[in-house]
């Protein structure tokens, strides 16, 4: 079976630094797959190159053998880090996760009986049903996130892409996140998700891949924990910690052996 | 009562007025949904301002008002959105040397002209009573036009009002969709003109949706409450210019402003109410 998405010798230059060099990956079908990286490491900007929100300066994303704006709308969906939205915006739960059945519906269908049934099925799947007639300042952190990941999975993609989902919410929006990326990949779905939770990284992903600006390892948990680059990352998170702005001086980490399966 | 309430329609010129103002505020207050949510304000007047130019092109060369007004309108909501998507320079900046241009330029040509000034007024604030018959039929199309891309439109442009980013990874072209609602507000402005004027559009288009978000948190009531005050603004203001003997277009306007606030005094209103209970 041909791979879902092939990153080929990818390099993605923003004005004045590269924020990706010559990463090369594969995502299969039904599959989740962790990007795993300290901050400024090039996560967002691999998904977001995946997703068709940024173009590559060198090499080339293909997503189920296309590029990823050649695609048919609805067939990626993409679930940001920080939701950049107006939260005053009018629209409530069940708002906005009917927008994700928009992409699919083009100019001239109408909402359905179909969509309101994905729409029911993905508040269901992240236990929001009881919320979906709140508007949406009126959620919480974890809340908001499930809101966000519901609109992706009424969406009904074949591409799934989730930016640090994780990031400071609650156990329970935390272990229905994972339920959900399990369920999906069960399904036959290709799931990316960018995380720096490297401590449960087995219970979430069949395999990482770990990078800072280029691929430095790619494989299942357990190879890449042997590979050395898994620690290395793990030392410089917690050495560095967050406040990282310095790309030159890691590049050393590309020295590090790459596993490839 | 009736007798007051009929009396005016006993003139064609008013008929015509009135059926315009209903479209007018209609339209206005509908886009302007999308003005204020998308925070659009400033790109609205700046581009009623610099169809000021088109207009006086048009008028001095003797060919129609909505042809010259149309064309800068639309080009300048092109150049925006361009500017706002792809520029370096700040939108504030780019809006404030442009239209301020544009207007100069209109003015100036206007200038030279003989009897100027009272040309110049009913320009810049609108004549609503001038509207001729073949004016309506014009706004009527180019309203006909609005309404049926906003209605094709309608969940592509709020999916990318809300959440751009997402939109645009899940295979919407955001960028277009920014564009052709540019173009849309400037033929809904091109058509207000007319009606209110270049000075007073901007409040037409921002004044009945602003007071509508007061009053609801869906979308789509606040678009549909949003068109009945821009409706009732402008044949409430209508009749009160009538019997006030006062300018139309200022009077619409005065109305919204006070409807606006009524809406802001209505939700705190009933926020102290909920807060209590």
């Amino acid at each position: 079976m041909s791979d879902a998405i092939v990153v080929r010798d990818l390099a993605v230059r923003y004005e004045n630094f590269m924020a990706l060099e010559g990463a090369n990956l594969t995502a299969r079908f039904g599959e989740a797959l962790g990007i795993v990286g300290p901050n400024g490491s090039g996560k967002s900007t691999l998904l977001k190159t995946i997703a068709g929100l940024l173009q590559p300066s060198a090499g080339s994303v293909c997503v189920l053998d296309k590029e990823p704006r050649e695609l048919p709308p609805g067939t990626i969906a993409y679930v940001p880090q920080i939701e950049a939205v107006d939260w005053s915006f009018p629209a409530t739960v069940w708002d906005v996760v009917a927008m994700g059945r928009f992409p699919r519906l083009g100019l001239f269908r109408r909402f359905g009986a179909e969509d309101r049934k994905a729409v029911h099925h993905a508040l269901a799947q992240l236990r929001m049903q009881d919320l979906s007639d709140r508007h949406i300042s009126a959620l919480s952190g974890g809340q908001q996130q499930r809101a966000f990941v519901a609109r992706a999975i009424a969406q009904e993609p074949r591409v799934l892409l989730l930016d640090e989902p994780t990031t400071g919410v609650d156990e329970q929006t935390e272990e229905s996140l994972r339920r959900v990326v399990r369920e999906l990949v069960a399904s036959g779905l290709p799931v990316l998700m960018a995380t720096h939770d490297l401590e449960r990284a087995s219970d979430w992903f069949d395999r990482i891949v770990v990078i800072d600006r280029r691929v430095l390892a790619i494989g299942t948990p357990d190879e890449v924990l042997k590979s050395g680059a898994y620690a290395a990352i793990r030392e410089h998170t917690h050495t560095h910690g967050h406040l990282r702005t310095d790309h030159e001086s890691h590049a050393g980490h590309a020295a590090h052996p790459e596993i490839t399966r | 009562m009736i007798e007051h309430l009929v009396a005016p329609f006993h003139y064609a010129f008013m008929q015509r007025a009135f059926l315009t103002a209903i479209l007018v505020g209609v339209l206005c207050s509908t886009m302007g949904t999308y003005v204020i949510l998308r925070r659009l304000a400033f790109i609205g007047d700046g581009i009623a301002h610099a169809s000021f130019a088109g207009i006086v092109i048009a008028y001095l060369r003797g060919t129609n008002f909505y042809l010259g007004a149309g064309i800068v309108a639309v080009l300048t909501a092109l150049g925006i959105g361009f500017v706002h998507r792809r520029g370096r320079i700040s939108l504030d900046t780019t809006i404030g040397v442009l239209f301020t241009g544009a207007f100069a330029l209109g003015i100036f040509l206007m200038s030279r002209q003989r009897s100027y000034s009272v040309d110049l007024q009913s320009f810049l604030f609108g004549d609503i009573l001038s509207v001729s018959a073949q004016d309506v039929l014009m706004i009527v199309a180019l309203a006909l036009v609005v309404a049926v891309v906003t209605a094709l439109l309608f969940r592509a442009l709020l999916y990318t009002s809300f959440d751009p980013v997402v939109a645009q990874a899940s295979g919407m072209n955001a960028g277009a969709i920014e564009y052709v609602l540019l173009v849309l507000i400037a033929l809904t402005i091109i058509i207000s003109l007319q009606a209110v004027g270049i000075i007073l559009v901007a409040a037409l288009l921002v004044t009945p949706a602003a007071a509508a978000y007061q009053l609801t948190n869906r979308f789509a009531p606040m678009m549909a409450l949003s068109a009945l005050f821009g409706a009732l603004c402008a044949v409430g203001g209508l009749y009160l210019s009538y019997y006030l003997a006062s300018a139309s277009g200022a009077t619409i306007v005065l109305l919204a402003t006070v409807l606006f606030f009524a809406a802001v005094g209505g939700k705190q209103v009933r926020l102290a109410i909920a807060r209590r209970t």
